[in-house]
């Protein structure tokens, strides 16, 4: 990575609590342009939040948010917009408008935010949906698709207004394994042909180590590993290699619980027991 | 303070707590609303005529029928209650003026309203609640689209040219069901009726009900948009968030429709005087 260049998107010392539950802790990661970068963990570790906190939709507790140097926070909504057309993203489940044609999901961000022609975005969508292997598809409702399909038709939305950054989140979760080979592939392509910055969340494993450049580890709430996939592969940490390798024992506990058990089955409301 | 007393006030503190901040949620969109309108009008973005018109279709053009039978019968039975009492003083003349004061004014904007309740802000509720669990406001929040202005705004605005056009039909529909009966049941003569209501209706009548539809068309809309804006927990969320809209509607409108009947009321007085 080139020490010259300036982050395009940066977490300082951000932390997220929501009442007295702290979510996030503490995280510093810097994400440079044109890197493809792996935010994994297992469920609740907060990968979730942090991606929200990235795009802006949820404020930090402490520290800051920057996207091409906007402190996302502080940002007025004016300043906001203009940032979010240079992102997409691709949500879990595709969230396409079900009330729209395949053609008009992609075309709507184009419609919005540029004065193209009509001609011209048609042409645009074809283009768009020839990247992710879904031409003449256009005419179809969301209802008509398939999981995989959807998440494709998602990715050629967030692709609309040539991104800089594209965000993923869990692209693989439910796809059957050749499914996912193509969409690890998709993502490896757009930001290879892009040249976008890609930042996925997932805990699929395979899929990780096959898109990364770079791995970031959260572990509740805070960062426990960063580096290449060959370092993290070679990781020494007992909590990453039990992640990576998906062993049941280990330091991770299955276990969520804040609580002690006794204690929790002893307590609890004995007075209105009877009533 | 014992725990059970304690208990109550706190209840009642959060009951109080929950309706102020509700009322606050609701007036806020109502002000974001109202901003993106204006600024929808002037074209910076420009409002869009066929999202408008879509929503128009939808919560009003097929509401018609419905209201237009209601309202009939409405109008069929007012007459029938009435005739009764009036013979016995020897007014069964003065149906038609009753029946255009309680019409007009009031029962076609109320019940159209309860009817667009029902009809499309449960629907509203509903298609916004389920956009809201599959994440399709999420995205349209990060494409930089404000789903105030994008599906707020035309939401409420059909909801309002809708509600005006159908009280028209309702007062319509319920003078003619009422012309119906007075001439046939009661068996006096339609041009009575005619003559009796032509005189008796002012154009205040007509307008007063119009400008309740207007507000009531507003609660209607907003608060559908809210409560399906403000979904969570999935399906179950959804079936909540439209029971809810209907429900706290229907509330709105009434109480509302309180509040302007008095305004109306000093209002002719003020007119009479001058």
């Amino acid at each position: 990575m080139d020490e010259q260049k300036e982050p395009i998107l940066e977490l300082a010392g951000v932390s997220k609590r929501f009442g007295d539950i702290v979510v996030i802790d503490d995280l510093n990661l810097a994400v440079m342009p044109g890197e493809t970068l792996v935010i994994m963990g297992s469920s609740g570790c907060g990968k979730s939040t942090t991606l929200r906190m990235m795009i802006g939709d949820l404020e930090p507790s402490e520290g800051q948010a920057r996207m091409f140097g906007v402190d996302l926070a502080a940002a007025s909504d004016a300043e906001l917009n203009s940032v979010r057309k240079r992102f997409g993203i691709l949500f879990q489940s595709g969230a396409l408008f079900n009330s729209m044609t395949v053609a008009d999901n992609i075309a709507l961000p184009m419609r919005e935010h540029t004065s193209l022609d009509e001609n011209v975005i048609r042409i645009m969508v074809k283009m768009k949906l020839e990247l992710v292997g879904l031409r003449d598809f256009e005419n179809l409702m969301p209802s008509q698709l398939s999981g995989g399909m959807k998440k494709r038709v998602g990715l050629a939305r967030a692709v609309a207004l040539d991104p800089e950054i594209l965000f993923y989140d869990e692209p693989t979760a439910g796809l059957d394994p050749i499914a996912t080979a193509v969409t690890d592939q998709l993502v490896i392509d757009l930001s290879k042909k892009l040249g976008v910055t890609s930042i996925v969340v997932t805990h699929d494993m395979t899929s990780a180590f096959r898109i990364a450049d770079r791995m970031a580890m959260l572990y509740r709430g805070k960062l426990i590993a960063l580096g290449p996939p060959d370092e993290i592969r070679n990781s020494d940490d007992e909590r990453v290699r039990q992640f990576i390798e998906g062993l049941a024992d280990g330091p991770i506990p299955l276990r969520q619980s804040r609580t002690d058990y006794a204690e929790d089955l002893l307590s609890g409301p004995m007075e209105s027991g009877r009533a | 303070m014992s725990p059970r007393v304690r208990e109550h006030i706190e209840k009642t503190g959060g009951a109080v707590n929950d309706t102020i901040s509700y009322a606050g949620g609701l007036g806020y969109l109502g002000y974001d609303s109202i901003r993106w309108t204006l600024r929808g009008l002037v074209g910076r973005p420009k409002l869009s005529g066929e999202s408008l018109a879509t929503q128009m279709v939808r919560v009003g053009v097929k509401a018609v029928p419905i209201i237009a039978l209601v309202h009939l019968f409405i109008g069929m039975i007012l007459p029938l209650e009435m005739a009764p009492i009036l013979k016995q003083y020897g007014m069964e003349s003065s149906i038609a003026i009753v029946q255009v004061k309680a019409v007009f004014p009031q029962l076609a904007p109320i019940f159209s309203a309860i009817v667009l309740a029902g009809f499309a802000g449960a629907a509203i509720a509903a298609e916004l609640g389920t956009m809201v669990v599959s994440e399709e406001i999420a995205a349209l929040k990060t494409m930089a689209l404000d789903p105030v202005r994008y599906l707020v705004v035309p939401r409420v605005l059909a909801c309002v040219v809708m509600l005006v056009c159908l009280t028209i039909v309702a007062d319509l529909s319920a003078w003619l069901g009422g012309l119906f009966v007075y001439g046939s049941i009661l068996g006096n003569s339609s041009m009575e009726y005619y003559q009796q209501s032509v005189t008796a209706l002012l154009p205040r009548d007509v307008i007063s009900g119009l400008i309740k539809a207007l507000v009531f068309a507003v609660l209607v809309g907003l608060i559908a948009c809210h409560e399906g804006l403000k979904v969570s927990g999935g399906a179950e969320g959804v079936g909540r968030a439209t029971t809810r809209s209907v429900v706290l509607a229907i509330v709105a409108i009434i109480a509302s429709n309180m509040v302007l009947t008095v305004v109306f009321y000093y209002v002719y007085q003020w007119l009479d005087r001058i």
